[in-house]
């Protein structure tokens, strides 16, 4: 059996600065190295001056990850060589300075497929700067350094080897990103916010660490192949030597990583820059209070309070966007409308980022929809296409229903004309429904189809088994 | 006019109108221009800016505008200490073209006060030295005797302030970098506490350990720029707010009745040289004469503190220094056919023998296989140190020794490495316990000066700068001969 561990880095986007300085957490609309100042850049001269909020941040996910919250957490230095690191050091938490247990959390736990999975430890640290690489042939390549991201605060969570197989891995990493999500911490679905690295072994083999890996989807590739690997090794009698591979995209492989002396010399020592932060019970307190709340707790609730099927509580309540919608749609009536109208109407047409940040639609156009379907103003379909007009441009429903010209046709008249029309088109149809009333409904849909959705159904309806003397 | 007043009594003279900053700064500038050549305090002469600077203070004291407390006085600043606009060169090579782009905390305060920069002085390497030898513009010299040291690595500061180039200036103490010189140049020298003054804008050498402090010529003087420069920063994370104490106030309530504890292992005749051992005991007969009561103390630790004390500077030298490799600044280095980790050993060449030296041992003491028997180890005796001296500070006011063991020494003359850091060995104990020090010029001997080191608790900065007081009193002594 495999045994499979993770180190996730999640960026707190959500956050208005970067970790050390006032530049932008958010660096992606910026151009290459704008959003840049003296402290990220490591300038001489300057120091470190530690965004407090992120220490919030990151404290709330080890409390949502039930972890151990240390009174006291300090800042070390990781001193490495890299183009990308401006100090040519990282200030992370990790320490071999002998002091106990001064990251954000320790030792925590989160369930998954109803498998405990221990969380070892979570670190608040700086994210290094990003290389691009350019040139298409090996004589006009070049390595260009963009320092935006350089100081974006990055919160690390690892994990014990308790994963079993891939599939555990994505589930895992699913749940936990859509918790850092409802934690309001960071939009895990933005490029690069979200990364994790692997390590995987097999039993009686070396533990074997894969980096490199861009995607959930590639992570799990990356675990099954190596699973793969390691266990034709062991049948063959081959050593599996302890080593850090990385995840080839083009080829869907793990290739050996150059392993480097010097990869392993970090030569930690405390950041004095940083005071030691003092994360009292009171701060714990406050934290704890304004924590949303948790996606079980609110699975839950959703089921019991507004008989909710389970299977749409779980897709609503596992997306902030949606639960948010939800939330502030519903009422003591119509909940459980508003939560099928979002699951099987509004997920669609919303199923991108980019369609839900430039979406016109809010609550109330949502519970306006819900209760013009009920007050039989509208029909479902044509709310659908209402929603079509929302989320395009966020006018009122009203004006919506006018400017489309969705309302209900309910005069009799009207009614009785197209029914006529269509009894004669299906005459055996017609006659057949006499028998079987089932039928009828197969009439009502043409009847439907003639008015574009806006028959007023309970009344056509009426009008139908009039006409047809049932 | 005379160049040697005090800064309080130049407050004084331009307040009575004897003479105006103008006439002040421009005889300094003589007088810069004069001694420049022989001893090399300056890296920098920002001549024009500071007479600029002065007709401005002349034109706002005439129409009665409000001026600052400094009245523009000539105070010169470290050269590893940013002046936004102005080259800052850690005397390296490395910086030969690195000009700040922000001005530091405690140099914006002066210049709000309405103090005149009126240059960069020369310091080792990074701060990395006790004799500005390590200087890679050259070394500075001593007012006192030419061939002599002017000790390190504030060496320009202190010569500045001493040979009357300014009234005051501004150095750095990372092991004694402040005391030192002004203990070889016969000026006051204060490393206040740690977390007292501002390092926004101090170029770090090693960061847990980093203060700046006035070089003076009377402690008045000192306590006077501390009262401008110290303070909570919101630039650095460090400091602490001291309720904008005043550490002029009651500066001569004196140290009658007050304990003195001579350390042992600072003052044996073991480690001082004979002039200096008996400066010392002259002086503890001093402070008793003036009612203060002394008793011998033992402090184990202190033959420690040197080992601990480069271990631990050179592992953060180490980090510290490590962003110099090239690449977001620098100077003109082709990268081309390297491969990154020779091209930044390349790039990394034109450091200077010393800050190779603890840049090398940097990379050894904490690494894997040896932060055990040297990092760790030196992490342990500081926080033994510390312990320490949590109980002599119970029933001492201050601890009492010479600032340096020996006397200034000859250009070249200590070439041996060990002997030259145990310079360092009764200063490098505030530092790694973050306790104010100061040193007060006590003696003249064979024409080299000999000063006296005072520590106090944390944060008893006003004390010690009572204490200091009381005993530079008792001193007279003679006029620098340049």
């Amino acid at each position: 059996m495999a045994k499979i561990g993770l180190e996730i880095h999640c960026q707190l986007t959500k956050l208005e600065s970067k970790l050390f300085c006032s530049c932008k957490a958010d660096y992606r609309e910026f151009e290459s190295n704008t959003n840049i100042c003296p402290i990220c850049m490591g300038i001489p001269g300057s120091l470190p001056l530690l965004n407090k909020k992120a220490v919030e941040k990151a404290t709330l996910i080890a409390m949502a990850l039930d972890c151990d919250t240390p009174p006291q957490i300090a800042f070390f230095r990781k001193n490495y060589f890299y183009p990308d690191l401006p100090k040519n050091f990282q200030i992370t938490q990790l320490n071999a300075d002998g002091y106990d247990k001064t990251s954000i959390g320790w030792e925590g736990t989160i369930t998954v497929d109803n498998k405990k999975i221990r969380i070892r430890r979570i670190q608040l640290e700086e994210d290094p700067g990003r290389l691009i690489y350019e040139g298409a042939t090996e004589r006009t390549k070049v390595t260009l350094v963009d320092y935006n991201r350089a100081g974006t605060p990055l919160v690390e969570i690892v994990t014990e080897p308790d994963f079993e197989n891939p599939h555990h891995v994505r589930n895992f990493l699913n749940i936990l990103s859509d918790l850092l999500e409802n934690l309001d911490v960071s939009d895990p679905g933005l490029d690069g916010a979200m990364r994790a690295d692997a390590n995987v072994s097999i039993e009686g083999g070396s533990k074997v660490e894969i980096k490199n890996i861009n995607s959930f989807h590639d992570l799990e590739k990356a675990v099954h192949f190596e699973i793969t690997r390691q266990q034709s090794l062991a049948e063959r009698e081959i050593e599996i030597i302890q080593e850090t591979r990385h995840w080839d995209d083009k080829r869907k492989i793990t290739v050996s990583a150059r392993t480097k002396e010097e990869e392993e010399e970090y030569r930690y020592h405390l950041e004095a820059d940083i005071p030691w932060v003092n994360i009292g019970s009171k701060t714990k307190n406050e934290l704890q209070v304004h924590m949303p709340e948790s996606i079980s707790s609110k699975r839950e609730r959703y089921v019991s309070k507004y008989s909710i099927t389970s299977q749409v509580a779980d897709i609503l309540s596992s997306d902030r966007y949606f639960s948010e919608l939800f939330e502030n749609a519903k009422d003591e009536t119509n909940a459980k409308d508003v939560a099928n109208m979002i699951t099987t109407d509004i997920m669609g047409l919303l199923d991108t980022r980019e369609k839900r940040d430039s979406s016109k639609l809010n609550a109330k156009h949502l519970s306006d929809l819900i209760a013009s379907i009920k007050s039989n103003k509208i029909t479902r379909s044509s709310a659908k296409l209402a929603l079509d007009e929302i989320i395009k441009n966020g006018k009122p429903l009203l004006q919506i229903i006018k400017d489309l010209d969705l309302g209900h046709v309910s005069d009799e008249d009207t009614l009785s004309n197209i029914i006529t029309e269509v009894l004669n088109e299906e005459a055996t149809a017609a006659e057949d429904a006499k028998q079987n009333p089932e039928i009828i409904n197969f009439l009502l849909g043409k009847v439907m189809q003639k008015t574009h959705g806006k028959a007023e159904p309970e009344l056509t309806l009426a009008l139908l088994k009039k006409n047809l003397g049932i | 006019m005379n160049l040697s007043i005090s800064a309080l009594d130049y407050q004084t003279s331009i307040k009575n109108g004897d003479f105006t900053v103008e006439e002040f700064i421009s005889k300094s500038i003589e007088k810069i221009n004069s001694v420049e050549d022989n001893l090399h305090a300056f890296l920098l002469k920002m001549n024009d800016s500071a007479l600029e600077k002065a007709k401005e203070i002349d034109r706002k004291i005439k129409s009665n505008q409000n001026v600052g407390k400094c009245f523009g006085m000539p105070i010169s600043v470290k050269d590893n200490i940013c002046v936004a606009g102005y080259r800052t060169t850690c005397a390296s090579k490395v910086l030969e073209d690195f000009i700040a782009p922000y001005t530091a905390t405690t140099v914006d305060r002066l210049q709000s006060e309405d103090a005149i920069i009126i240059g960069k002085t020369n310091l080792d390497e990074f701060a990395m030295g006790l004799s500005t030898e390590y200087s890679a513009y050259g070394e500075s010299k001593n007012p006192w005797n030419t061939d002599y040291v002017p000790g390190g690595s504030s060496g320009g500061s202190a010569v500045s302030v001493s040979a009357n180039e300014c009234v005051a200036s501004l150095g750095s103490d990372t092991g004694g970098s402040i005391r030192n010189p002004a203990s070889f140049c016969s000026v006051v020298g204060l490393k206040p506490t740690y977390g007292l003054v501002s390092r926004y804008g101090l170029i770090s050498y090693a960061n847990s350990m980093d203060q700046i402090g006035p070089l003076t010529k009377t402690v008045k003087d000192s306590a006077f720029l501390l009262n401008i420069i110290s303070g909570i920063d919101p630039n650095d994370n460090t400091t602490r707010d001291e309720k904008n104490q005043d550490y002029l106030k009651d500066i001569d309530v004196g140290i009658e009745g007050k304990k003195i504890g001579i350390v042992s292992e600072m003052t044996s005749s073991e480690v001082l040289s004979d002039e200096v051992l008996n400066s010392t005991n002259d002086a503890i007969k001093t402070f008793e004469s003036i009612g203060a009561n002394c008793e011998n103390i033992e402090l184990p630790m202190v033959p420690y503190a040197v080992a601990a004390y480069y271990t631990i500077t050179s592992t953060e030298a180490g980090s510290n220094l490590a962003r110099y490799d090239n690449i977001r600044y620098g100077y003109d280095f082709d990268s081309e056919g390297f491969e990154f980790n020779s091209y930044i050993s390349q790039a990394r060449n034109k450091l200077g023998p010393e800050v190779k030296r603890r840049m090398i041992l940097g990379g050894f003491v904490p690494s894997a296989g040896h932060a055990g028997k040297y990092f760790l180890k030196a992490l342990k005796v500081k926080s033994k140190l510390v312990s320490e001296l949590k109980p002599i500070f119970d029933k001492f006011d201050f601890l009492i020794s010479p600032t340096v063991p020996i006397q200034p020494f000859k250009f070249g003359e200590i070439k041996d490495p060990i002997q030259f850091m145990k310079i360092d060995y009764n200063t490098v104990t505030s530092n790694l316990t973050g306790k104010p020090a100061i040193s007060v010029p006590y003696k003249i001997v064979n024409g080299l000066p000999i000063g006296i080191q005072i520590m106090a608790d944390s944060f008893k900065d006003h004390s010690l700068l009572q204490a200091a007081y009381a005993l530079e009193k008792t001193v007279k002594l003679p006029e620098v001969p340049i």
